[in-house]
This record gives structure tokens, sequence and C-alpha cells, in this order.
């Protein structure tokens, strides 16, 4: 699975450290103190069912969402945090665009740039963030591109996509800034049921070649074959957390078992 | 009807269409460079700028044009030796600035209310992949808020520019020997309202017709999206070598 790179160089920080995070909306608690660690070439799946706080948890970790408090280091940089009018928020914007760039994102719905083509969409951080030449930026989106299997569709827009041609063009999107981590938000949750295996098949091959990625999803089988660690989340907290195969073949928590059986 | 005296007047009045023109494409640019500040100042969260501009387009979309025009040319002239002495009256002294600020003025109220809607529809999707790219500040406005916004916005703006055109028409009330100023004068000297008006609105029937077209072919070059895909990728194995 993933003993490639990250098992020869323990020394290294973690990709990803969560440390007691914490974020309520309003008077609701989403996150009650929520850690997690991931290391270089990890496939974490992160399972709960709706208002876990799975998500919050993934959008904090680039600052989507600003928690109330805890520790958030990516690749053993932590994430500078000051006290604002409406709560936190992050101390140096700088720091915060330079780790985005450094850790992609794919959304639930896509979020393509519905003014740009497919090539466009690809090429745009690279370009117009990380200042890389325009021509490079291009030869490289053409194989990514290929490489996700919509290189057809480069100049054709968003809109004129399927669902899973969308979200494969948002995989390469994040791909195309060399990101140390990927995060995934729900990816094939707003796919038709047949356009969900394409999805899933270039997720797998991404974690094939070692990328370090948390995944929060729906699809057991995904977190069962792919993944090397599963995290459940359950009103903010931390269930039950391990391998897969441990996590699925022996749960020790009871909400665990429930989800499991609920989602077979 | 006398469709000689018409061709006539037809000719007299054509000679006022580059001032109509230099009205209307003046204040307009100056309008929307206004209206776009005005649409951020109400966009931006702060009360200390958002009502500011809040008061300035009640007040400017509220009152008519036509006493605005008065306004600032009739009423500005009492303050002249003040004006003098920050050296703004020549400015103040020429019906054709008068004119233009006044159309300046009037279409930033109603162009940073077409803007702003423009801004508010940009959908918060695509804002927030952005900044999960890493964008923000006015790399973030630049590269996807604006130009999804303007997309939004330009039918509508469209309208607004042809109202402005026509709304030149009011500085011949202040001198300005525009198309209608040209044709009062007519009118005065022939007696013949009918013809002449009959013409100098075909003027601006003409001249708007080619705007919207303009403005039409702008909404179609800017909207690739919202048409159907070519059937085919042409030349695909030729990028691929």
């Amino acid at each position: 699975m993933s003993n490639g790179v990250a098992s020869l160089s323990p020394q290294s920080a973690p990709a990803v450290s969560v440390h007691n995070l914490r974020k309520s909306f309003g008077s609701l608690e989403v996150l009650k103190g929520v850690s997690l660690e991931a290391r270089e070439g990890d496939v974490i799946s992160i399972l709960g069912a709706s208002g876990s706080g799975k998500s919050t948890m993934l959008r904090c970790i680039n600052m989507l969402e600003v928690p109330d408090s805890g520790d958030i280091r990516i690749g053993g940089e932590t994430i500078g945090l000051k006290k604002g009018r409406k709560g936190m928020q992050p101390a140096d914007q700088g720091q915060v665009d330079r780790i985005r760039s450094r850790v992609a994102m794919v959304f639930q719905s896509f979020n393509l740039w519905s003014h740009m083509t497919i090539l466009e969409n690809v090429i745009e951080a690279p370009v117009h963030v990380q200042k890389r030449p325009k021509a490079e930026c291009i030869a490289e989106a053409e194989e990514l591109l290929a490489k996700v299997g919509i290189v057809d569709k480069r100049n054709q827009y968003p809109s004129h996509l399927s669902g899973g041609q969308q979200q494969r063009a948002a995989i390469a999107r994040a791909l195309a800034m060399h990101p140390k981590v990927m995060l995934f938000d729900e990816p094939t949750s707003a796919l038709d049921p047949e356009l969900v295996g394409e999805v899933l098949r270039v997720m797998r091959s991404l974690a094939e070649e070692g990328r370090t990625m948390l995944v929060v999803t729906h699809e057991m089988g995904f977190a069962r074959d792919v993944s090397n660690r599963v995290v459940f989340l359950h009103k903010g907290v931390v269930e039950e957390e391990g391998a897969p195969t441990d996590v699925f073949g022996a749960p020790k928590s009871e909400r665990f078992k429930q989800f499991i059986s609920s989602h077979r | 009807m006398d469709f000689a005296f018409m061709r006539d007047a037809f000719l007299t009045l054509m000679a006022g269409v580059p001032l109509t023109l230099n009205l209307a494409l003046t204040s307009i640019v100056f309008g929307a460079i206004f209206a776009m500040l005005l649409a951020v100042m109400r966009m931006s969260g702060l009360k200390i700028l958002d009502w500011p501009a809040q008061a300035y387009v009640f007040v400017f979309r509220g009152t008519p044009l036509l006493v605005q025009i008065f306004l600032i040319y009739y009423g500005l002239g009492q303050f002249r030796p003040t004006l003098q002495e920050w050296g703004l009256w020549t400015f103040f002294r020429e019906p054709f600035w008068c004119a233009v600020l006044a159309l300046t003025l009037n279409t930033a109220a109603y162009g940073s209310e077409i803007i702003r809607g423009g801004l508010q529809s940009v959908p918060h999707n695509q804002v927030e992949a952005a900044r999960a790219c890493g964008m923000s500040g006015f790399l973030l406005f630049r590269r996807v808020i604006f130009p999804i916004a303007v997309r939004q916005a330009l039918p509508a703006y469209g309208s607004e520019i042809i109202l402005m055109v026509k709304a030149t028409s009011l500085a011949s009330i202040i001198t300005m020997m525009e198309v209608t100023g040209l044709a009062a004068k007519l009118i005065s000297q022939t007696f013949r309202a009918v013809e002449v008006f009959i013409v100098a609105g075909l003027i601006y029937l003409v001249l708007n017709f080619i705007i919207t077209r303009i403005i039409m072919a702008i909404e179609w070059w800017l909207s690739p999206h919202l048409r159907r895909p070519p059937a085919v990728e042409p030349r695909l194995e030729a990028a691929h070598v």
C-alpha cells in the first residue's frame, strides 16, 4: 500500500498533523477535539454520518473553515491563527495561500470555474499562483488530462461535461499544483451511480502512486480496499480509527458497527 | 411629408452625432469606473464605506437627471469664486463637462447596483475553489470573481448604456448642440417639429441598434460556456506530438 517512500524517512515531519481541533458554528459544536496524523503516502478515509464533522475537519486543514482552537501542521509548518473581530482568523494570509497551493482540494460539486475551458481550469493556479511558465503548465496539464482520460475535452467548458468528467477535470486541476497532500471532500457524492466508478478508478491510481490523500467518503469499498487507515467520526470526535482490515473486521465501537451495516 | 426637407434635416442633425457619442462614451467610461468603486464599497462589509455608497446611490437614483444637470450647470455657478480659487472653474465653466459630470454621477449610481448584482451572483463554490488553490485578494478578484460577475452583469449594463445614449439629449438644455440640440435649433428656424423629431428619433434608433449589436457580440464572445459544445474536437492528434 503506502510503504514506499514514507517508511524510508521515519524522521520527517508528518504531511498533515491535526491536534485537538475544535470548531463551533454558533451554538453547535461540530468538532470537539479531533486529532489526526497523516504521514507521507498515507491514504486516510474519513467516514461518518452527515453532521459528524468530517467535512468541517477536512475544510479546516486548508483553512476554508478556521478552527476555534487546536493546531494544524502541514509538513511541519504550523498555520498561525489569531483572534479577530469575528472569532479566529489566519494570522498571515500569505502563509495560508502558500500552504493552500501545496494542499489541493477536490470538492463534492467539482467547483470548476465555469468561464474557463477545462485546460484553462487546470493551468490557472500553476500559472497565476505558482508563477510557472505557461508553456510548461500547458504541456503538463495535457498529460494530466490524458491520465484522467479527458484530454479530448480540454477545450470544452465544464458545463459541457458529465459530472464524472468534471470531477476528473477537478482532480487534474488539483494535481497540476504538485500538491504534497490532496483533500477529497465527498468526491463521488454528487455523481450518478454509473459515474462513480470512473472517479474512484482515478483516485485509486493516485493512491497507488503513493500520494498523500485524505478522503471524506461514503464509499466503503474505497475505504476498505484503497486506504491504509480509516477514521470514523461521530458527533465531532474520533470514534474509531485503525487499519481497514482491523476496523472493518473487528469494529470496537457500537456506532461504527451500525454505520457499516447501514452502508453495505 | 416633405422627404427632401427630411433629408436636409438628417444631414444637419448628423453633425451632432459626434458630440452625442462623445458625451455618452466619456460618461459611460468614467461612470463605469466610479460604479465599480461604489460596488466594491457596498460589498466591502465595512459600514464606513458601505453607508456613503448607499446614500450616494439613493440620492442620484432618486432624483431626476435633468435636475442634477441644472444643479451642476446653474447651481455651481454661484460658487464661482471658490471654484476659481480651487482651479476648477475652467472645468465647470464648460457645459460639456457639466453634462459629462452629471451623466457620469448618474450612471455610476445605476451601474454600481448592476455590478453589485453581478458580484453577488458569483457562485460561492467557484470562489472557494480559487481560495483552495491559494488565490486571495486582488488575484482572486481579477481571475475569478470579476470575469464571472461581468458575464452576469453585461445584459443589464447594456441597457444602462442605451439609456445613457438617450440621456445625452438632456444636455441640449444646457446649450450642447448634440443631435437633440440641433433638432431644437432647426425647429425654431423652420417650425417643422414633426419631421425634425422623426429624423432625430431615427438617428437615436440607429445608434442604439448598432450599440445593441456590439453588446450582443461581446456577450456572445464572453459566453462560449453557455453555447453548445463543438461537435468534434479539431486536430486532437496534431497537439500530441
